[in-house]
Parts: C-alpha cells; sequence; structure tokens
C-alpha cells in the first residue's frame, strides 16, 4: 500500500509570530519546523502501510526557500521518500491554490490513500485536505479519529460533537486525521542517519504546468487591507494560594451570580 | 450599500436550528437584501426555527442516504451558482461540515474562502472578513477580489442571535447532481457519546483542564469542578494531543470558542493558541502553579497554586455549602 502524508512546516509556535509588513503574511524566513499536527499523519500512514503487510509512505510538502527540516523529521520517522514545491511565486497563496499544487504533486505519486493534518496550527483553515480531495475527484473523510484500511476501502471513526460517525469509504481517497489519534513516534538516531539518504526532490511552480499568475497572490482571489491591533483584556487580581484560595473562587464565583 | 442575496449554510433538526446557524442567518440579514437558507435534509423540518431569524426560503437537498454532506451539499449549490440562480455570497460556519462543504464548493466554482472569520462586513460590493491571528492580539481584514461567489467559514460565537419577527420560510428543493465516486464517502453509524452537563460551546460555565493536571487521570477534577457547577469541560490542546482528551473538548484556535459567564482555567498556560478560544468570556478564573503564565494576564481572578491543591478543596467547599 502507498500512503502519501501532506505535511506542513511551520515558524515553531513557541517563538512569537509577526507578519511581513510588506506582504502581509506570515514571515517565514525563520527556521521552519514540521507542523506537530502532521505528525500524528506521518505516525498514521506508517502504522497502516504496516497493518497493509508492507508498502510505502511518501511525504508533499509546499514551503518558502527550499525549506526541508520538517521534512527531514518525517523522513527520520520513517517516511520513504519526499516531494517539496518552493517557488517565490507561492507566496500569499490561498488555501484553494495550495490545494491545487499538492493536488499535483499528489496525483503523480499515485497513492492509495492521502492524509493530511484537519488543520495547520499557523494559518487554521482547515480546508485544504478536503479541497485536495476536490481537485483529485476523490471522495474524502475529515476529522478521523481512527482509520482501518480493508482492500480497496477504508473505515473510518469521523469527530462530531455528539460523539463518532462510523464512515465507509472507498480508495483512492483523502482523510484527515485530528491530533491525539495516535502517539507520534521519536525518531531513532539510526532514522535520523537514514532520512539524510533519502530522495527529496524538489519542484517549482514551472515543473507543475502552473504559471506564476495562477499562485500567489495574483491567483488567489483575495488580499489583505488592514491588519490592526486587536483590544487587549485587562487583568484582574492575581493572588498566591495560601490554602484559602478556593473561597476567594468561590466569592468571585456568588459576585457573578455563577453560584 | 448591501449584497443582493446571502445563503446560509443551516445547521440541525426538527428540533432547532444551531445557535451557529442563527447566528449567521442574524448577521446575513445585515448584509444582504435577501437572505435564504441551505439545508442537507427535509427543508420543512427548519422552515419555521430558519424563518424567524430571517431566511424567507429554505434550499433543501432532501435525506442524502447516509453520505457525507460536503460533496453533495456543495454540489447542489455549484449547480444553482452555475445555473444563475446562486447567491453572492454563502456563510457558514466552522464546524465539521460546514467546513467540508466550503472546500468542495470553492473547488468546484474556483472559488476563495476566506476562513476562522469573527466579523464580516460588505465593502462596496463585495465582503472583507476579520480574522482574528497571533492569539487575538491582532486582528487581520482579507477581502474578496474576484467575481465568483463568495465562500466565508465564520467562527461560532462571533455574533449575538436576534430574531427577525418573520414567519416560516418557503420550502424549494435543491436539487444534487449526479455525483461520481467523490461522494463514496457514507455513514454506516452514528456513535453518540452519552454526556450530563450543558455542551461545551453552550455552557454558562466551562472548566478547562491542561498540562499542568500532570497525568491523564486527574482530568477527573476537571469533570467533578464542571459537574458541580453545572458546567462543561474543556480542554487546552496539549492533552488532547497527548491523548488525554478527545478532540471535541478542545477550546482554542484549533477546537471550539467559547464564551461562557465563567470560564475556569485549571493548569492552563495560556499559549496564544488557546487565548483566542477563550478570551471572550465574561469572566475568567485561571489557577497556575507559574506566576508568569500568560494566562494572568486576561484572567479577572488568578490563582498562583497547585491544581490538585486548589480544586479538591474547591470541591470539598461547595459540597458543604
Amino acid at each position: 500500500m502507498k500512503v502519501a502524508v501532506c505535511v506542513k512546516q511551520i515558524p515553531d509556535p513557541a517563538d512569537p509570530g509577526a507578519l511581513d509588513p510588506e506582504t502581509r503574511t506570515l514571515k517565514r524566513d525563520v527556521k521552519l519546523i514540521i507542523d506537530e499536527s502532521d505528525t500524528y499523519g506521518v505516525e498514521m500512514a506508517l502504522q497502516l502501510v504496516d497493518a497493509a503487510g508492507g508498502g510505502e509512505v511518501v511525504l508533499v510538502s509546499m514551503a518558502p526557500n527550499s525549506e526541508r527540516t520538517g521534512l527531514s523529521s518525517a523522513l527520520a520517522m520513517g517516511a520513504d521518500s519526499a516531494t517539496l514545491v518552493s517557488d517565490p511565486a507561492l507566496v500569499g497563496s490561498d488555501a484553494l491554490t495550495t490545494a491545487k499544487i499538492l493536488a499535483k504533486c499528489l496525483a503523480e505519486q499515485s497513492p492509495d490513500l492521502v492524509i493530511a493534518g484537519s488543520e495547520s496550527s499557523d494559518g487554521y483553515t482547515g480546508t485544504v485536505p478536503e479541497q485536495i480531495a476536490g481537485v483529485l475527484g476523490w471522495p474524502s473523510v475529515t476529522a478521523a479519529k481512527a482509520i482501518e484500511v480493508n482492500g480497496s476501502s477504508m473505515n473510518v471513526q469521523r469527530q462530531t460533537d455528539a460523539g463518532y460517525d462510523d464512515v465507509e469509504c472507498p480508495l483512492p481517497a483523502v482523510v484527515s486525521v485530528t491530533a491525539g489519534v495516535v502517539e507520534p513516534r521519536y525518531p531513532s538516531f539510526k532514522g535520523i542517519m537514514a532520512a539524510k539518504s533519502k530522495p527529496v526532490e524538489e519542484k517549482t511552480v514551472a515543473d507543475l504546468g502552473l504559471t506564476a499568475e495562477q499562485v500567489g497572490w495574483s491567483g488567489s482571489g483575495q488580499e489583505v487591507v488592514d491588519v490592526s491591533e486587536a483590544e487587549a483584556r485587562e487583568a484582574g487580581e492575581k493572588i498566591e494560594d495560601d490554602g484559602e484560595a478556593h473561597l476567594k473562587i468561590i466569592e468571585f464565583l456568588e459576585s457573578v451570580k455563577a453560584l | 450599500m448591501t449584497l443582493d442575496t446571502i445563503w446560509v449554510y443551516a445547521e440541525g433538526d426538527s428540533d432547532a436550528i444551531s445557535s451557529t446557524t442563527q447566528e449567521l442567518l442574524t448577521k446575513a440579514r445585515d448584509l444582504a437584501d435577501t437572505v435564504a437558507a441551505v439545508y442537507a435534509g427535509d427543508g420543512d423540518d427548519i422552515a419555521e426555527a430558519a424563518g424567524s431569524y430571517g431566511a424567507e426560503t429554505i434550499y433543501a437537498t432532501g435525506d442524502l442516504d447516509g453520505a457525507l454532506v460536503g460533496v453533495p451539499v456543495a454540489a447542489a449549490i455549484a449547480a444553482a451558482v452555475e445555473a444563475g440562480d446562486g447567491p453572492d455570497a454563502i456563510l457558514l460556519g466552522t464546524t465539521y461540515d460546514g467546513r467540508d462543504i466550503a472546500a468542495r464548493l470553492s473547488v468546484m466554482l474556483d472559488a476563495t474562502v476566506i476562513s476562522n472569520v469573527v466579523d464580516v462586513e460588505v465593502d462596496d460590493d463585495t465582503l472583507v472578513g476579520t480574522e482574528p491571528i497571533f492569539g487575538g492580539a491582532s486582528e487581520i481584514k482579507t477581502k474578496f477580489t474576484g467575481d465568483a461567489c463568495k465562500i466565508v467559514l465564520v467562527r461560532p460565537k462571533s455574533f449575538e442571535p436576534e430574531e427577525s419577527g418573520d414567519g416560516e420560510a418557503d420550502v424549494e428543493d435543491l436539487d444534487v447532481p449526479e455525483l461520481g465516486s467523490a461522494a463514496g464517502a457514507k455513514v454506516t453509524n452514528r456513535m453518540v457519546e452519552e454526556s450530563d452537563g450543558p455542551k461545551l460551546d453552550e455552557a454558562a460555565l466551562v472548566v478547562a483542564g491542561g498540562r499542568g493536571l500532570g497525568q491523564a487521570e486527574s482530568f477527573e477534577l476537571v469533570d467533578k469542578l464542571a459537574g458541580k457547577l453545572n458546567g462543561a469541560s474543556g480542554a487546552s490542546r496539549a492533552i488532547v494531543d497527548a491523548g488525554w482528551v478527545p478532540y471535541s473538548q478542545q477550546v482554542g484556535q484549533t477546537g471550539k470558542v467559547v464564551k461562557p459567564t465563567v470560564y475556569i482555567a485549571a493548569g492552563i498556560s495560556g499559549a496564544t493558541q488557546h487565548l483566542v478560544g477563550m478570551k471572550g468570556s465574561k469572566n475568567i478564573i485561571a489557577i497556575n502553579k507559574d506566576p508568569e503564565a500568560p494566562i494572568f494576564g486576561v484572567a479577572d481572578l488568578g490563582i498562583v497554586g497547585d491544581v490538585h491543591k486548589v480544586i479538591p478543596a474547591l470541591l470539598e467547599a461547595l459540597e458543604n455549602r
């Protein structure tokens, strides 16, 4: 079985982000790392290939400046190869354009299954996996919390507000996974060393048969017109627990009529 | 200045439409002359409820035979748009199904989606959405530039629902075109997990736990306190990622937006990812060992202390009242 995983490389969420004042996009000239949300997808793919008795896990990513750090993490976990699309023309691309780019790479790979995180940790539009499925013309299941592949179809538990739905879906298909569904493995030393020699194929927009006008800001159908500071919330009283702080909480709850 | 027509994707059943749908219909009335709803099911089920929030017409797909709604509903809307009967814009909630439909529709119409907006306004003949970034510290306004149907995904709890005083909506069929294998995903069984208290995004009081709980078992403290205060329990991303609690309980940028009267953050540091989902709460109480935790920056009452001591003491005191 061949499983493709979409991997986003993002600025470290622990560092406060910033907008580039000129392009009004997230600054991505900092060191990028793998979006933790995607490590669940990589782990799920490795487990599904194992359960199927073998196969391969391939990665696709779109990132500026030929960034590979995040891909290396996923390759070190055990993925076999990667395709990276990197092109200055991509700045300002909306989710739909991103999906078109990734779908082009995925179509070349012809996987049985595509796995993506439900939403990225930085942009969090949460639409790209379903848009990829739309571009490919494939069925899809979003917000998966468990996946079982049975030959030419899969059974998925799809998260709902009330619990979950059991969903049956033919393959090939796209599935997006929520965080926490599996425990991502830590790359072993051997894995890290092996990752260095795994193939990463880099492509430009032109390599995918697209023009610069079809991507980036010009292809996106939207523009940022304003960025402003939001109204800040004032902090209130802060006390040290001396063993009686719970009484203060009760007093507060009473004062706002919650008790 | 208003647009001519906006459609709202309506979620709910014969008992009620969702609070998010009520919000979207309320907002749509400010933005357009004509407001209609799209519904995946029997339109008569929601004709009165959606009508009372200003939907003039319900465009209903009828029973979808267990198919996940993304493909069939998007295809039905796209067919209407292509036939010239579609709206200028469509508003959907940032929900599991709302995202699926918006995403599929954007591909079918080759139209962009503006996502995660907390406000939307008309600017000349187009729409501008406001989206919080960096945990809500900044806001970014994004404008649709093309002529395509404007697809807007709105964060729940962005607007105050207000009835319009209108009566029952008309119901019209929204034909679902023939769909190929892309619509192959079918629901075979629905599992409803029992929960006693109010729903997370509707509760007047929320108790949420984070990494400071130390271990999965300690989440019981959060559940107990929520139960005692007739509230709902929520969680930070860190412990959802760790698998302690399901994703449906996550509060934050990725996860649910809550705006209860009281929000109690137990062992949550207050990463920007979390703050954006809860800082609209009316009153915030934070309990955390680290006096420097960012959560204290938004808390009306901050307790620097150990949740394992404060919450049991609080539970006991509440018990003895």
